[in-house]
């Protein structure tokens, strides 16, 4: 018998879509048959509360977390977000429940003696609710009490070799797409730079000392499947500055209709044959692609490297083989300044450890922000405040066309004092003597 | 419900403590098969849907199977989905960024049987456990952030909104039938946890009425100037105020005063000082937005746009929600050309095609105010249909 009635909720039970609801159901009906005798550390019917909570909730149609609540770990200023229901009483269970972030391995990928390892710890010492995983990719533990937080962190350290991510005003967890390890068009092992970058920022991941949260993502290519261009303070986005690789018997093929167009994506509808014209040719952005002696030809000094046509000719594209990354910033979503897209500011910068060169674009627009930024002012915002020249300062970079779209309509330039002949100060009496007042 | 030490000391905090270790190294993580070809991927296909096939230059091939996950995972699910990994692929799986679960093999027999396998799990009340899909120019799993599940700003739920879409779309996400992939997007506040601001499609909860203000204990939660500062279009100022209190007490506090016809229902403020709450019951739904993407392909990245300014809340399965969405979702894919996305689709034919042939209303609220970006997006040419 349920300790809530939840007829709402009960009907997101229904329908093809795999049902939370009935998952959080079974979750607390192994919870309250505890076949493995756990020696549960928070309320056993933790699940139970939660839904009935969540079914006040949908009564209402308002929530019932209360603000905040500063809990965590000894040393640490992120990594769990304290949280408590404000109907204590009736669901004491959900009492307090706070999230603890857990760093997530680049990529996300798994063995399941390490997840096994997860379940276990946070069915004993958690809800056994989890998301896999966050909007920054943690995974995220849903739901303990404060007597926890420490034996968890101990447990994770000790036992499982594993860090807690970031919340509050530092580095959050940063994530990446899974690169080389199975995309051939990776431009550059995005795996291993997120890890080399969360292990050389410890720091700045657990002790907030920024003027807000700062993300870094890690992008293998311009399609942008971890959406760092929108996503993230500072971009990494794979690129490559030579010729796309050509395998012509390929590009027949596809013209043939050996090879279906877009790695087959577009299987589930009859769109007729392949037409590279139609297809390829005439979409090219840059116009840069046409067919000669029934060969496919690119100028690729005209090329922007927009992924089209390797997307869809896998078989007969290949990126280029001088790589690297370009680095776009101050991308946030409309909190509080409206939206803003991630902006060029390293067109292009070879990955090659110790990565030392992007450690220092990092670092100088880390002590820009933190000396320039206002409290809770993300980078996007101050460069939009500041200017993007003064970015460019932040960085010794010098201005160059691929910084703009188009240069700016109004000529309010703003000269500085030493870019001007003899410089500003100037002797008003000299001046009076060849105009009078 | 003894208390069991992991061997934490809390009198000595510091004794043994290991921090700043970071997260395992994804090494330690990779099927055999995807460590041994790193870095030598040839090209790949999608051999039916939610099945796809990755060859190396060492002529290896992996068959990844996807399957489509609640994101709100029990760990009881997840020994399941550990179980499977043992099964079929040598314990290992992983996970995408849109929470859908990975499952590497082999040979394509493996991938069919494993596909097989996934669909016919299903949980105790009919549904999917592991549904087979997400990918190509299909609808894949939709993003999302906690909701009333976890959250103290949410304007609506996350978890129900979704999946009474999902339910809706479903057959879209095991199918691959669209002109482009249409990537569906949830967040449940502005906050935008999910940043949903660059998605095709874009369900976001949305407050609509300024925030009350608890003037008897505001000033002892909150820091005033805080909460001044924290609003971008600067309605709030600080006040003193008689009041009487819960108990009776007459007595003057510091407080804020709101004017409340310039907020926009951000909910900074109430971040900043719990005594601001906002959320409402008739005052909190949805906005829906549209024509966003982060890819670079063929177009830039661009934002999402509003083209429903507000759904009601209607849980437990939010029909008009889904009723809308639905229909966005047909007209793109009848009206698009292969390979344009919907915002693509939408410049092409024009937003005020966009909006006919999709059936929505265009309101007031659809046109931008917001500071400098908003003149932008107003038109300035006689170049318009009518």
């Amino acid at each position: 018998m349920a300790k809530h009635q939840t007829p709402l909720l009960d009907q997101l039970q229904s329908g093809p879509w795999p049902s939370f609801v009935t998952d959080i159901k079974e979750e607390a009906e192994r919870r309250h048959k505890n076949e493995k005798n756990v020696e549960f550390q928070i309320p056993v019917d933790v699940c139970d509360d939660l839904l009935g909570v969540l079914e006040l909730s949908y009564e209402q149609g308002r929530t019932h977390w209360k603000h905040g609540g500063i809990v965590g770990v000894f040393g640490y200023g992120g990594g769990v977000i304290g949280r408590y229901c404000d109907q204590p009483t009736m669901f004491p269970g959900v009492a307090h429940f706070h999230t603890m972030r857990v760093n997530q391995p680049a990529g996300k990928y798994y063995s399941s003696e390490f997840l096994r390892q997860l379940c276990d710890l946070w069915e004993f010492r958690g809800s056994g609710l989890t998301n896999m995983h966050g909007a920054t990719g943690d995974i995220v533990f849903l739901g303990t009490t404060t007597p926890q937080l420490e034996e968890i962190f101990f447990e994770l350290t000790h036992t499982l070799n594993q860090d807690l991510g970031g919340s509050g005003s530092n580095l959050r967890t940063p994530a990446t797409c899974l690169g080389e390890s199975r995309c051939e068009w990776a431009c550059y092992d995005t795996q291993e730079l997120c890890y080399t970058m969360t292990q050389e920022y410890q720091d700045e991941l657990h002790r907030p000392a920024f003027p807000y949260k700062f993300k870094f993502k890690f992008d293998g290519c311009p399609n942008c499947c971890v959406a760092s261009i929108a996503r993230s303070d500072m971009a990494f986005v794979g690129t490559w500055r030579d010729q796309i690789r050509i395998d012509q018997e390929a590009v027949a093929a596809y013209i043939g209709g050996e090879i279906a167009p877009n790695g087959g994506a577009h299987a589930g509808r009859d769109w007729g044959p392949f037409d590279i014209q139609k297809e390829v040719i005439d979409l090219c952005p840059t116009e840069c692609m046409w067919i000669e002696d029934g060969k496919l030809k690119i100028n690729d000094r005209e090329c922007t490297r927009c992924m089209h046509c390797l997307n869809v000719m896998p078989r007969a594209l290949r990126i280029g083989n001088d790589r690297g990354l370009s680095i776009l910033v101050g991308a946030k979503a409309p909190i509080l300044d409206g939206a803003q897209m991630g902006s060029l500011l390293v067109p292009f910068i070879k990955v090659e450890e110790p990565y030392d060169e992007i450690k220092e674009i990092i670092e100088g627009i880390w002590d820009w922000w933190m000396e320039e930024g206002k409290n809770r002012e993300r980078l996007g915002e101050l460069i939009k405040r500041q200017g993007f020249q003064r970015l460019l300062e932040s960085v010794n970079m010098k201005a160059i066309p691929q910084h703009v779209q188009e240069p700016r309509h109004n000529p309010y330039i703003f000269w500085k004092e030493e870019d001007v002949p003899g410089g500003w100060k100037r002797d008003i009496n000299e001046f009076r003597k060849h105009h009078l007042r | 419900m003894a208390f069991i030490s992991s061997g934490y000391n809390p009198d000595k905090p510091m004794e043994n403590r290991i921090t700043d270790i970071g997260p395992r190294h994804f090494t330690d993580f990779l099927p055999p098969v995807i460590a041994k070809n790193k870095g030598k991927w040839l090209w790949h296909e999608i051999v039916e849907p939610g099945v796809l096939m990755h060859k190396a230059e060492s002529g290896d091939e992996v068959y990844t199977v996807r399957c489509g996950g609640a994101r709100l995972m029990s760990v009881g699910h997840i020994r399941e989905i550990c179980d499977i990994a043992d099964k079929f692929c040598g314990g290992h799986m992983r996970f995408t960024t849109r929470n859908n679960i990975e499952f590497m093999v082999t040979t394509l027999d493996e991938a069919k049987n494993l596909k097989k396998f996934l669909n016919d799990q299903k949980q105790s009340t009919g549904g999917h456990k592991f549904p087979v899909g997400g990918t190509g120019a299909g609808i894949t799993n939709i993003v999302h952030t906690q909701g009333w599940v976890h959250c103290h700003t949410p304007a609506t739920d996350a978890s129900g909104t979704v999946k009474v879409v999902l339910d809706e779309l479903f057959e879209e996400f095991q199918e691959m039938r669209m002109p482009a992939q249409v990537r569906i997007s949830m967040a449940c506040c502005l906050n935008m946890c999910g940043a949903v601001h660059c998605s095709d499609i874009a369900i976001l909860g949305y407050h609509r009425k300024p925030p009350m203000i608890d003037h008897e204990y505001l000033d002892n939660l909150c820091e005033i100037p805080l909460a001044v500062a924290a609003c971008p279009v600067g309605a709030i100022r600080p006040v003193k105020m008689d009041i009487t209190t819960e108990k009776g007490e007459a007595k003057t506090v510091k407080t804020v005063a709101i004017k409340e016809e310039r907020c926009m229902f951000c909910g900074n403020c109430y971040t900043m000082c719990p005594s601001l709450p906002l959320a409402d019951t008739e005052g909190d739904g949805l906005v829906i937005m549209a024509g966003g993407k982060v890819s670079n392909r063929i177009s830039n990245p661009k934002f999402s746009k509003v083209v429903v300014a507000f759904i009601p809340n209607e849980p437990p399965r939010w029909p008009t929600l889904a009723k809308v969405i639905r229909q966005i979702v047909d007209t793109y894919a009848k009206d698009a050309r292969k390979y344009e996305r919907v915002g693509d689709w939408a410049e092409r034919i024009g937003w005020e095609r966009f909006f006919e042939k999709t059936g929505l209303e265009f309101s007031e609220h659809m046109i931008d105010d917001f500071r400098d970006p908003a003149y932008y997006t107003w038109r300035q040419t006689t170049n318009f249909k009518f």
